[in-house]
């Protein structure tokens, strides 16, 4: 990761502007070619620095909802819980976390009805009970790593 | 909460979330690769973009990092009972601190006491025991109880797959 990563990176989680040409007004900012914007991008999105590259949803401004759920798992089920739950399409992420909670994951459902739907589905399949926290209220959301 | 966004962008919204939920190709022409698709025409699709972002649908149209890959190998989940008289002021407060990167009231429940979660990153286990104490002091008295869930592996990450959802219906 050099300096002209940094600088595209950064620019980059700030959105690709919505203009015509975006790589064109990109390229203009970052005071270098379009095509080595895209190419470096393919770069970091094939080594897996960069994870996806498209429009960020807000689901729950078209219907969706989120959840954030946890789980005990006894330790040696930990390796067949993980994967029952990441076999499940509404499992969105998965975290490991050093707590009697060991298993934090988030729900992302088309509707709200699909999240009990899940949480009904996942104690079922595993045979533990799930502690739902959905957030009742947003103080800030902004997922911007500065490099 | 979508009152602004009409019916029909809210189908367009869905179309475009199957197209691009694993992620778009890095094209020269990305609007053009979305309009085809979408059977409309580019300016049509550069114009329900718009909209989308206007309202809310659509936060931006970026690169998502692994944070794990850039450095930020250490997140922490800090967790808190704060005095319900209090948690609105205070979670504003603590959402406002840089390196929080979401902030939010969840419920208490049986067997979990804390109701405001702010989530810490950094490149060392130092610099995330640093930011809680900073969230610490911001809270004072009105703290009850407090503790730090630290991922230690990510077993899925993955991000919405809502179109695999809708078929199984």
């Amino acid at each position: 990761m050099d300096e002209f990563d940094r600088h595209l990176l950064n620019r980059l989680q700030h959105g690709l502007p919505l203009v015509r040409d975006p790589w064109g007004a990109l390229a203009e900012e970052l005071d270098c070619s379009a095509e080595r914007i895209r190419q470096r991008l393919q770069e970091l999105l094939d080594d897996g620095t960069l994870t996806r590259f498209g429009p960020m949803f807000d689901i729950e401004q078209l219907g969706g909802a989120f959840t954030l759920a946890a789980m005990t798992v006894p330790e040696q089920r930990f390796a067949e819980v993980t994967e029952l739950l990441n076999n499940i399409p509404a499992v969105a992420h998965n975290y490991r976390r050093e707590h009697a909670f060991n298993m934090w994951f988030v729900l992302a459902c088309p509707s709200p009805e699909g999240i009990q739907h899940s949480i009904a589905e996942i104690e079922a399949l595993t045979g533990l009970s799930v502690l739902n926290l959905p957030k009742e209220k947003t103080y800030h959301v902004g997922l911007h790593f500065p490099l | 909460m979508s009152a602004s966004i009409s019916r029909s962008d809210q189908q367009l919204a869905q179309q475009l979330i199957t197209l691009t939920e694993a992620g778009m190709p890095l094209v020269a022409d990305p609007w053009a690769w979305m309009a085809e698709r979408m059977n409309l025409s580019v300016d049509d699709t550069l114009a329900l973009l718009q909209r989308l972002q206007d309202t809310g649908a659509i936060r931006r149209i970026a690169a998502v990092p692994n944070h794990y890959r850039l450095g930020y190998t250490f997140n922490g989940m800090t967790v808190w009972d704060v005095d319900d008289e209090h948690i609105d002021r205070l979670g504003e407060i603590v959402g406002n601190l840089h390196f929080v990167s979401h902030c939010y009231r969840r419920p208490r429940l049986e067997g979990w006491r804390y109701n405001l979660f702010a989530m810490v990153h950094g490149l060392n286990a130092e610099q995330i025991e640093y930011e809680r104490n900073l969230i610490r002091n911001q809270l004072g008295d009105a703290c009850r109880a407090d503790t730090m869930l630290v991922s230690t592996r990510i077993l899925k990450k993955t991000g919405l797959r809502l179109a695999a959802q809708r078929q199984e219906k």
